[in-house]
């Protein structure tokens, strides 16, 4: 590093790292993001048949972040993106409702809650299973501490509050748009 | 100095997590396993070796006062070359240590090399030293990572040995972490005084 700097080498050196460095860049971009958008493809696509029954055909609705199921023409089900605010920020899930108003199966997309403690939503099987055919129009849907009928993880109330409230939110949507009407509908239409 | 003398030196005795105690914030947050350990360890050293190679052969011409800036834009690109690797191959991975990764760039290990050590040397001489420095950062960090996985969730890379009990959760958090490296610092530089 003998160089002795003045403006024209200052300029000239800084300006050619940038741009051989962006031109590096922006080769490397071009080649991985068909491979992240595959990976983050899959991702979801994993997610929602873990939270749905058996399904051909996916529809993916832009306004309320969800996605409706087929198999053949029948509604299976649908996965529905929702989050909540746990003890170390957004806990984002994917719920699976099939037409008549339980929840199928959930699955956590992302979260940052404290390891050993709050993570457990993601191993905990006790935890995890109890939303297995959650019917919201029997059990109560919050925490036993709250009065409700979800078991909390062990230490990790607030993680669990939130989870179950994703989960809610998740129902909510699902009754504010209708969508459990949606195969009467098709079979008042094959009547008539 | 030997190729092989520069890589040992970067394991022991410039060791940058016992003894020049660098790069704390990513050894203290990413070592709640020994995998989260390694693999953090893994991508430093990456980032390491072609930013020494790179910087080391750029130096001769790059002005005195501006080379900071040009140091920091060479390591970033590096750091975001990784990013992008990482997120289209090993997303699992990414998914665990995705915050951490962009801090990279401001790992003060990477520019202390470079600073310390790259600008005045051959490329070969810098790679080795990025290595020995990288191989140190990341046996540092998965022994950190496999001390609080043992005790914090009685595990040992992922496999549960205490049948589903909880582990002394302390460990796993940001308290244990200061523990564990403190003792493990103590007990790194004993040894080494011995010898």
């Amino acid at each position: 590093m003998a160089v002795k700097s003045n403006l024209t080498n200052m300029v000239l050196v800084l300006s050619l790292t940038c741009l051989v460095c962006s031109g590096l860049l922006g080769g490397a971009y071009a080649l991985t993001k068909e491979p992240i958008e595959k990976a983050q493809a899959e991702k979801t696509k994993s997610a929602i048949s873990q939270v749905l029954p058996h399904f051909e055909t996916l529809e993916y609705e832009d306004d309320h972040h969800y996605y409706t199921a087929f198999d053949g023409d029948r509604v299976v089900g649908y996965a529905i993106e929702s989050s909540a605010v746990g003890f170390g920020g957004n806990i984002s899930l994917m719920v699976g409702i099939t037409p008549d108003g339980v929840v199928y199966n959930t699955s956590v997309l992302s979260h940052s809650e404290t390891p050993g403690l709050g993570a457990k939503c993601t191993t905990d099987t006790k935890f995890m299973d109890q939303w297995r055919g959650f019917d919201p129009s029997v059990k109560q849907l919050s925490v036993k501490k709250d009065g409700g009928d979800v078991d909390a993880i062990t230490a990790s109330t607030i993680t669990s509050r939130a989870y179950t409230q994703a989960v809610a939110n998740a129902l909510l949507l699902f009754d504010e748009l209708g969508l459990d009407e949606i195969n009467d509908e098709k079979e008042e239409e094959d009547h008539e | 100095m030997s190729k092989i003398k520069l890589i040992t030196d970067g394991l022991v005795k410039n060791n940058p997590t016992f003894v020049l105690l660098l790069g704390m914030c990513p050894t203290l947050a990413t070592t709640t396993s020994a995998i989260n350990g390694l693999s953090m360890g893994l991508a430093t050293l990456f980032v390491l070796v072609l930013s020494n190679m790179a910087i080391s052969a750029i130096s001769p011409i790059v002005p005195d006062k501006v080379h900071i800036p040009v140091y920091i834009v060479v390591i970033a690109t590096f750091v975001t070359l990784l990013q992008f690797l990482m997120q289209a191959y090993t997303p699992a991975m990414y998914e665990t240590l995705g915050l951490f990764i962009p801090l990279i760039v401001v790992n003060c290990i990477v520019l202390g090399r470079a600073e310390a050590f790259a600008n005045k040397h051959g490329v070969l001489e810098s790679a080795c030293d990025g290595i020995g420095v990288g191989l140190g950062f990341t046996c540092s960090l998965t022994v950190l990572g496999l001390v609080r996985e043992i005790l914090g969730s009685g595990s040992a890379f992922g496999y549960n040995f205490i049948g589903g009990h909880d582990g002394m959760l302390a460990f796993v958090m940001a308290p244990g972490a200061f523990l564990c490296l403190g003792y493990l610092m103590v007990l790194f530089n004993k040894f080494l005084k011995k010898n």
